[in-house]
């Protein structure tokens, strides 16, 4: 067991980072030899699902050695749902499996110990009983738990390493590396299981594509459909690389390696939006999407630099070298800085960032005293700054910079724009990138860098999930193209995640992107399928398709139900039933709740959520009674309806079971109690502060969202509104008691509005679009005016200098080689008469020639001889 | 100097050598026909022999026979030589020529002429 546990680190990155790489090797074998893999590339498919189905197990492997070897020790308080006296009984009984579980120190091998740093780690040097009951005195001394239940300050067991190091100096270490806590290790199995599914279907719903393809939404020039070879290979190594880069999120140890992979997702969904490339709509919906991302990633890399500037890491976890003496060293990384475990893993500025902001006093004193004295005065007066608030800005901006970078991978206000039309997609695509993973990969960062974010920035986040909710909501709700719809409601529930963060529900947020990922996949497939058999997005032409299509109809049902919360408002005999989103939605109304009852002043974060999850359970409902009941308002489409074929349906089925049971916990087995696992040091106490941007706030401890009088109270809220929604939606479009016609011309111009998506489009046309269309114009005619008209004047008069020496080349070169020749060649034709050819005559010559050499010699030797 | 009255020495012979030399020439020079042609380099070669020969014999020249110079009798020698090469060779270009062309006319054989 020992052994096992030392192991575990090493095991787990082993594990995952098989998963991770697997998927990757998928990419490289379809990207060479995908057109060769049968006929048409057929069998890529199974190349893809069996790497992201063998992901699946060793994350499954994986995530079984974690669950040996640590426990979720105690229920989660998120799924007591108006917690009795037996509740409280349970809590006791939980309470004492901790204390076991003490007792073994091999549970209590946290991330520190694993490096052999227990003397940083405060509690290390406790054990057992001690152990337990210390934290449990935390609990009560830190969080005002009136109840005396519910808290507890549990060790955050993480591992984290480097596999390889890019870059090293000093300053600055790049390196591939991996943090696992209870959050990846699930994560993975969540990624994977749902990827495996989506590629089960879309072997079924891109069967199209594997033999030559008339496009029928791409006219040529010449008036005809644009005829195209099948792309079934590139779709599936599109998959693969995107699953590796989302593992790679999930697994990356620091922020540098998560933005590598970040960009990476986003090029995949680059891929994938614009699979259709030649249709107009998807190649400007995939290039929508990678230029909205880039806006966040811009902020994001701000937020990088202020960390890596201030605080020299970007690690999560701390790294552990070994220095030239054979000491271990240990680099505290980000969380270590900023909650550093002597203050009790409070959130304060880090000395880095205090350093940062005080620059000019630093210099003041550095142009006083020598270096090494100045260090040590510096390291006097930190704690002093850090009072007068210096380097609070620089943290704020930190955490902004990577929430903005959260924003456009989540797809929050006012970086939304792109999911919608991302929706050009294939189904399957939009299933798992667009719904599943891609836009979860924002919430998945905000709450790991959870750590990080101020209180001001939560407030940031809170609204900004706020506002992306409730927006995205009322433009669901006059949608009519039923994917649209699903792509505004994953923008709304984002939007809840964020705000349930915000709120400082780090478990209720995270809890809802593990449900909504079940539910949500589910209900992208089930649109899917209707598209597949109706060939068409439009919900106006649709109607009474359950009773051809069972499957979907049912389990599409399912998914409603999931994402609306169903589930029975009180506890029968101690058990709250509900599907999967009942637990996570109102674990998130319970945070809101808590919060504004501490904050009077951020009440409208309350009626935000409330009122998103009325509007949900509208939209929902509407799209399910618009498809499925009814009758059928184009019977030339429900004449050719039919259910798709049994690849397509079974993960629809597992899919819809995950989306029931995800929410569950038997015993302490739970989602939201692993999550509690990796619930960052320190915030489970909540925390007061802020003062930058707004007024103080409290961020409540989320221990207090499970007093009964709140949870019963938001449970109520929450199976109201959902049940007013859905009662709604009933009224217009099964009893059809009143005519939803009628009301969209009675309030004409809010229906427009909404209809226009709250003009965020046309708004962004005139601000952005248009503006650089401008520029870009300035810019061409500057190029072509000016730039140009100088490049044409140099190579006109480059012309004329080459003319004018064409000139001399041709007459003085030339002429001169010219006449040389012809002079040759002219008195060769001369000389030649005497070549006669009479032997006679040559010998004439010679001795004509030999008698005047003769005389001539004679004559001058005589003329030598006579003169001296 | 009196070549009548003077015992004979080098310079008769060289008399008859440079008459021999003028006779092969003219004769080249005026033979149309090729054999006539060879005869005169015959009289060439042959008239520069008995220069060859002349100055080489130390008794023309007067002078004491203590030596034993023969330079100019061997190259006499070489000269038949080479005449009789010679000889050989231009008789077997007139004998072609003359299969060729039917005549031995120097005149006729102009096929090279510029």
């Amino acid at each position: 067991m020992e052994l096992v546990e030392t192991d575990l680190g090493a095991t787990l990155s082993t594990l995952l980072g098989l998963a991770w790489l697997i998927p990757l090797g998928s990419f490289v074998a379809i990207l060479f030899f995908g057109p060769k893999m049968g006929p048409h590339g057929r069998n890529s498919a199974w190349v893809a699902t069996g790497a992201i189905g063998t992901s699946f197990v060793l994350s499954l492997f994986a995530f079984g050695n974690w669950m040996v070897t640590h426990p979720p020790v105690s229920g989660h308080h998120g799924d007591d749902h108006g917690v009795s006296e037996e509740a409280g009984h349970d809590d006791h009984a939980a309470w004492d499996v901790q204390d076991r579980a003490g007792k073994t120190p091999a549970s209590f091998v946290n991330f520190a110990e694993e490096h052999g740093e227990a003397a940083s780690d405060g509690h290390a040097d406790e054990h057992g009983d001690d152990h337990a009951e210390a934290h449990a005195a935390d609990g009560h001394a830190e969080h005002h738990d009136d109840h005396g239940h519910g808290e507890h300050a549990a060790e955050k067991i993480a591992y984290s390493g480097d596999w390889y190091r890019l870059y090293s100096s000093p300053s600055l270490v790049l390196s591939i590396g991996w943090y696992i806590d209870s959050l990846t290790v699930f994560l993975f199995v969540m990624v994977t299981f749902i990827a495996t599914c989506i590629h089960v279907y879309a072997s079924g719903y891109m069967h199209d594509e594997l033999h030559d393809i008339t496009d029928h939404e791409v006219t040529l020039a010449s008036g005809e459909h644009l005829h195209r070879p099948g792309r079934f290979p590139r779709f599936f190594q599109a998959l693969s690389l995107f699953c590796f880069s989302m593992l790679g999120i999930v697994i990356a140890g620091n922020l540098a390696m998560v933005f590598m992979f970040w960009e990476l997702v986003g090029i995949c969904s680059w891929f994938l939006i614009g699979f259709y490339f030649e249709r107009k709509s998807a190649s400007t919906a995939a290039n929508k999407a990678f230029i909205v991302n880039r806006v966040g990633d811009f902020g994001m890399l701000i937020g990088l630099m202020a960390l890596w500037g201030a605080l020299g890491t970007l690690h999560f976890g701390d790294s552990v070298s070994v220095d030239a003496d054979g000491h271990q060293v240990v680099q505290p990384g980000l969380f270590s800085l900023v909650r550093p475990a002597e203050n009790g893993h409070a959130l304060q500025v880090p000395d880095g960032m205090v350093v940062a902001a005080a620059a000019n006093r630093v210099g003041d004193i550095a142009s006083v005293v020598s270096p090494e004295e100045a260090r040590a005065v510096v390291e006097e007066q930190v704690s002093g700054w850090r009072a007068r608030g210096y380097g609070n800005w620089l943290l704020v901006i930190a955490g902004l910079g990577i929430f903005c970078g959260c924003m456009g991978k989540s797809a929050q206000v006012p970086l939304h724009v792109w999911l919608p039309d991302a929706m050009e997609g294939p189904t399957p695509v939009s299933a798992l990138v667009h719904s599943a993973t891609m836009v979860a990969a924002g919430v998945y960062l905000t709450g790991r860098f959870y750590p990080v974010l101020s209180p001001d920035v939560l407030v940031v986040i809170a609204y900004i999930g706020a506002i992306t909710l409730f927006i995205a909501a009322t433009i669901a709700l006059v949608c009519t193209d039923i994917k649209r719809v699903l792509a505004y409601s994953t923008v709304s529930q984002l939007g809840y995640m964020m705000l349930a963060l915000g709120l400082g529900g780090w478990v209720a947020g995270l809890f809802h992107l593990v449900t909504h990922a079940f539910f949500k996949s589910l209900l992208f497939m089930c649109s899917g399928s209707v598209i597949h058999a109706c060939h068409t997005n439009d919900m106006r032409r649709m109607g009474g398709l359950l009773k051809k299509m069972p499957y979907t109809g049912w389990t599409m049902l399912v998914g409603c139900l999931a994402i609306i919360g169903a589930g029975i408002p009180f506890s029968l005999g101690g058990l709250h039933i509900g599907l999967s989103g009942y637990y996570s939605k109102d674990a998130i109304l319970a945070q809101a709740l808590v919060y504004s009852r501490v904050n009077e002043s951020h009440a409208l974060l309350w009626y935000a959520a409330a009122g998103g999850a009325a509007m949900t359970a509208f939209y929902m409902f509407r799209l399910w009674f618009m498809t499925f009941l009814g009758e059928p308002r184009d019977e030339h489409v429900a004449e050719h309806v039919h259910e798709s074929p049994a690849v397509m349906t079974a993960p629809l089925v597992v899919l819809a079971v995950m989306a029931v049971i995800a929410g569950w916990s038997i015993g302490p087995l739970g989602v939201a109690a692993l999550l509690e696992q990796a619930r960052p040091l320190g915030t489970a106490a909540g925390m007061t502060g802020g003062g930058l941007l707004t007024a103080a706030v409290t961020v409540p401890a989320e221990a207090a969202s499970h007093a009964p009088e709140v949870h019963v109270y938001a449970t109520w809220v929450a199976f109201a509104t959902a049940s007013s929604g859905v009662l709604l939606a009933a009224v217009f479009y099964v009893w059809r008691l009143i005519n939803p016609g009628l009301i969209a011309t009675t309030l004409r111009p809010v229906y427009t509005f909404l209809e226009n998506k709250w003009y965020f489009d046309e708004i962004y046309e005139w601000i952005f679009v248009k503006p650089a269309h401008g520029v870009a114009m300035l810019a061409s005619a500057n190029d072509r005016g000016i730039i140009d008209s100088i490049l044409h004047l140099v190579a006109w008069a480059s012309r004329q200098l080459a003319a004018v020496d064409a000139w001399v080349d041709r007459v003085v070169v030339d002429g001169v080689v010219n006449t040389l020749a012809s002079v040759t060649w002219s008195s060769g034709l001369r000389l030649r008469d005497l070549q006669t050819g009479r032997l006679r005559q040559y010998v004439m010559f010679i001795v004509v020639g030999t008698v005047a050499i003769f005389l001539l010699a004679s004559m001058m030797l005589s003329t030598t001889v006579a003169s001296p | 100097m009196n070549l009548l009255s003077d015992p004979v020495g080098v310079s008769h012979y060289l008399v008859v050598g440079a008459l021999l030399f003028t006779t092969g020439v003219v004769c080249m020079v005026v033979k149309r026909n090729a054999l006539g042609v060879l005869m005169g380099i015959e009289l060439v070669l042959n008239g520069a022999n008995v220069n060859f020969v002349a100055f080489g014999s130390p008794v023309l020249r007067g002078e004491q026979a203590s030596l034993l110079g023969l330079d100019g009798q061997a190259m006499a020698l070489f000269v038949i030589l080479l005449a009789a090469a010679e000889a050989a060779v231009a008789l077997a270009i007139t004998l072609n020529f003359y299969n060729n062309h039917a005549t031995v006319d120097v005149d006729r054989a102009d096929d090279l002429k510029g």
